[in-house]
């Protein structure tokens, strides 16, 4: 049986299901949670070139190349505050972040 | 079973499981090589779609640029790897429940509701004249023309980028000596030589100590 656009969608939705649960499971870790969100944007991604190869748009892939762009400049700055956040608390343990708590 | 569809499993297999890797890898420096690992697989299969430049760019600026970054950061900061596991275990059967039920209902639903094999016919037939055009430059049409605003704010985006990593990480030392170009400009001619008036000889205190004594 070919390849259909569902094959690809639900390969999107696999890998959207598996970075959810790598945010579950590494809670405490914040370089392996910045690490699934980047594999939750590139599941959404592989599901715009997906619609926009089989319904013949080249919209999709302009909307993909804008969503590269936003994601590289957030891992820039999220791992930028993650070095600040190293340099002042001397670790990455994400329940040790509750100075702002009231 | 064509060459395509064995290529579009080997590939989401092995895409899979690198990214299975990445969430459950113990060594963050394992879980980024895993993440470029499954980079490199999606660019595979964004090549099969025909997006050959999203494909190219998804290798040049992820695995080139924003996953060396990565690494540096984890290899810079000296992470102690048991605490950040703590709770690893106690959450995974939530997670992986979570996750499974995630999926299937996806799948369930997307495997069903879209059994478009092939691209429009419609789109072919106008593409006739757009055939000799590369994905590149179809997309590149796109987006200096119709796509032009949101391309100059992809860029204030990225130069805001820039600066506020910069501006975040910077850090200056205490005790480095540093000259002030400012305060060297705007220097007088008597900050640089002070006058002193003094008399020329000193009268010596000594007599009147010496009148005393014979007094």
């Amino acid at each position: 049986m070919s390849v259909t656009l569902g094959h690809y969608l639900t390969l999107g939705a696999v890998l959207f299901a598996l970075s959810v649960t790598g945010i579950f499971l590494n809670r405490k870790n914040l370089i392996v949670l910045l690490m699934a969100i980047e594999l939750m944007l590139l599941a959404v991604n592989m599901n715009f070139v997906a619609f926009s190869h089989y319904l013949g748009d080249i919209q999709g892939q302009v909307f993909v190349f804008f969503i590269l762009t936003v994601a590289a400049a957030e891992s820039a700055i999220g791992l930028a505050i993650l070095v600040l956040l190293f340099r002042n608390r001397s670790s990455i343990n994400v329940d040790e972040l509750n100075t702002l708590k009231g | 079973m064509d060459i395509k569809s064995a290529l579009f499993y080997v590939f989401s297999a092995v895409l899979l499981f690198a990214a299975f890797r990445v969430i459950t890898a113990r060594n963050p420096v394992h879980a980024a090589l895993y993440l470029v690992l499954s980079f490199f697989q999606a660019s595979g299969i964004w090549m099969l779609l025909k997006a050959e430049f999203l494909s190219i760019t998804l290798v040049l600026v992820y695995v080139g640029a924003v996953m060396v970054l990565f690494l540096f950061v984890v290899m810079m900061l000296d992470i102690n790897l048991d605490t950040i596991r703590q709770g690893f275990w106690k959450n995974f059967p939530l997670a992986a429940t979570l996750g499974a039920v995630v999926a299937l209902e996806l799948a369930a639903v997307l495997l069903g509701g879209f059994r478009v094999s092939e691209p429009p016919v419609a789109a072919q037939a106008v593409g006739a004249v757009a055939a000799q055009v590369s994905n590149t430059k179809e997309l590149g049409i796109a987006l200096y023309t119709q796509y032009l605003y949101p391309v100059e704010i992809a860029a204030v985006i990225l130069l805001v980028a820039i600066v506020a990593a910069i501006a975040l990480t910077l850090r200056q030392r205490k005790d480095s000596k540093f000259q002030d170009p400012s305060q060297q400009v705007r220097v007088k001619a008597r900050d640089r030589v002070e006058i002193v008036k003094m008399d020329p000889v000193r009268p010596a205190p000594a007599p009147a100590a010496a009148e005393e004594k014979q007094a």
